[in-house]
């Protein structure tokens, strides 16, 4: 099933309802349905098979991915983060194909062989355009709807495939048609070049809820969009949290027509998640995990679990806020060893999903199994009742004289020392275990030695999980959504050796 | 009939039907006792749903056939019990997920 057909629903169903705000205006979903049709037949005249987008969140964004799927050419959102060589790069992998990119881009990218390209003025002026809105045009098929640009850190960035099958099965089995109310609104903060921020889309298109853009997230536009828009529901990612909440203390105010707030992208500290319910207790959390690959949400700790967990005075309970809840009723979980064997319940290893909406494949390569499994490359474990606790990339557990380590836990041990700003926890060669466990910490205060927090994480954890290096800066490597890059400072340290020794 | 995955039907009574799951075998899918047609080239036939079958289809609801393991998606609202090779299809349940997007 095509995704187009989603907006078509809706359209149909509630022409009237307001849809999408950005910054180009306010409009319903009729108004939505129509802008598709005329940018359809805009990406039907060009000669493409790919149609790409390179800009900030706005209307344009939708009525691209959407006029896509009519126009049956697969949609690829690129970060615009990136340099311009490497976009450059991206955009020539891409050809044949149309390219709508912000104004003030075009001139970091023009005459890229194969590549046409529009500008966004020009591409909303086309929306817009009677013409082409009348001209009849049915949905051309094609498999693929979306073409995402995995971040590359490891080499050249690989496209993850999503079949329009993929991402509508989990829309369709995951969300009540037209479900929401009239007064929800949905504030989109993730860039378009995001799982997540696809799956936006289709999501509150299909359940009926406004969406609203930000262009790009800062916490104060985020905040000022919120009350202003009596914005209901949003997404964020862990780093966006702690953000908005510093905000909303200096601001001393709430957000009293939030109703619900899902995270997800990324591992949230346990102190941020219980400063916000603190702070916001009328609030339904949502923590949704879920892969590229696996078209979004896989597995979710509902806004119940959250409050159960915050109030257990049970050990075992009261961690699953550290979960990421439970997998999706139309999905199966496994996690396996590295032999490929099914493991039993509390013990760690690979993460492997299975079911419909997994897509598992990039360009001109497939990863899923024959069989349906996909190896998620994260590693993780699920408790007496099914709780699944992601303990980050595979790559980054440290295995410490066979003990498996997981780097999280022991930042959270030390996220939770008042002295600590941040911190990240990685494995560096060793000759006498394999790895040993070594950390960055980024100090609030002058005081705070690698004696002071070796002692602190003894009180909370085996003596093995005690970091043997430390080494303390001004600042982590982030990228631009927030996933703290271990890699980076794994990379730096084992290049220094040398260094400061607990 | 082939009922390929995405390829969309309309029955007599107006409603309109995606396939999201295909069948394994079937040989007639039918909305309010009369054969559904493809929905692009669909003729006003002028018929009714017959009266026993005349169940009103919203939009946006699932229906599936244990037997042939058909599923549809209703995409636009009309009348007309679904019937696969004379077996009634049966609503099935969305599990809605709290908002996760």
């Amino acid at each position: 099933m095509q995704i187009s057909l989603l907006l078509e629903m809706a359209a149909d169903a509630f022409p009237d309802r307001l849809a999408v705000i950005g910054e180009e205006g306010s409009f319903s979903l009729a108004e939505m349905s129509a802008r598709v049709r005329a940018a359809a037949v805009l990406f039907a005249e060009q000669p493409a098979d790919t149609v790409v987008y390179l800009g900030l969140n706005g209307a344009s964004f939708p009525t691209a991915l959407f006029a896509s799927a009519v126009a049956g050419k697969p949609f690829a959102p690129l970060n615009y983060r990136l340099p311009d060589v490497d976009l450059r790069k991206l955009l020539a992998r891409t050809s044949p194909s149309v390219a709508v990119v912000d104004d003030d881009m075009l001139s970091r990218v023009e005459n890229v062989e194969g590549v046409t390209f529009i500008g966004r003025t020009a591409f909303e002026a086309a929306c817009g355009d009677a013409a082409r809105r009348e001209k009849a045009m049915s949905d051309r098929e094609s498999d693929i709807a979306v073409l995402l640009f995995t971040s590359g850190t490891t080499g050249e960035p690989k496209a993850a495939v999503l079949r329009h099958h993929h991402l509508s099965s989990y829309v369709i089995s995951t969300v009540d048609f037209m479900g929401a109310d009239e007064e929800e609104g949905a504030l989109v903060s993730v860039p378009p070049y995001h799982i997540a921020a696809i799956s936006a889309i289709m999501t509150n298109i299909y359940g009926g809820r406004r969406i609203v853009y930000l262009p790009i997230f800062t916490p104060e536009a985020w905040v000022d969009a919120a009350v202003k828009q009596r914005i209901t529901h949003a997404m964020v990612v862990p780093t966006m949290l702690g953000r908005i909440l510093d905000v909303l203390d200096s601001r001393g105010i709430g957000l009293p027509h939030l109703r619900a707030l899902s995270y997800g992208g990324g591992r949230m500290p346990q102190p941020v998640i219980e400063r916000a319910m603190a702070l916001m207790p009328h609030v339904d959390f949502v923590n949704a995990y879920g892969l590229t690959e696996t078209s979004s949400t896989i597995s979710v700790l509902g806004p119940d679990d959250h409050r159960i967990a915050m109030t257990s005075q049970d050990p075992a309970v009261r961690r699953r806020l550290g979960s990421v809840g439970r997998p999706l009723p139309i999905l199966e979980i496994e996690i396996r060893d590295p032999e490929g064997n099914v493991l039993p319940r509390g013990e760690a290893g690979e993460v492997y999903v299975r079911g419909e909406q997994i897509a598992g494949e990039y360009l001109h390569k497939k990863v899923i199994q024959d069989d349906g499994w996909f190896a998620t490359n994260d590693a993780g474990w699920i408790d007496e009742d099914g709780f699944l606790f992601v303990e980050g990339r595979l790559d980054d557990v440290i295995v410490r004289g066979g003990e498996n380590i997981s780097p999280g836990e022991i930042e959270d041990v030390l996220r939770s020392h008042a002295d600590v700003a941040d911190v990240a926890v990685f494995g560096l060669p060793d000759d006498q275990w394999g790895e040993r466990v070594a950390c960055v910490v980024v100090p609030r205060s002058k005081d705070v030695t690698a004696e002071l927090l070796s002692a602190w994480v003894k009180t909370h954890l085996r003596s093995t999980k005690v970091p043997e290096t430390w080494e303390f800066r001004d600042e982590l490597p982030y990228n631009d959504l927030g996933k703290l890059l271990r890699r980076v400072l794994k990379a730096e340290l084992s290049a220094g050796q040398g260094l400061q020794a607990a | 009939m082939e009922l390929r995955p995405g390829s969309r039907w309309k029955g007599v009574g107006g409603a309109e039907f995606v396939v999201v799951r295909p069948p394994k075998q079937v040989k007639s899918l039918q909305s309010g006792g009369h054969p559904v047609q493809p929905a692009a080239d669909a003729a006003n036939s002028g018929m009714e749903p017959e009266a026993s079958l005349s169940d009103v289809l919203a939009v946006g609801k699932r229906y599936s056939d244990d037997v042939s393991g058909l599923e549809l998606l209703v995409s636009k609202a009309g009348k007309g019990t679904l019937t696969v090779d004379g077996r009634v299809m049966a609503l099935k349940e969305t599990k809605a997920l709290p908002a996760s997007d």
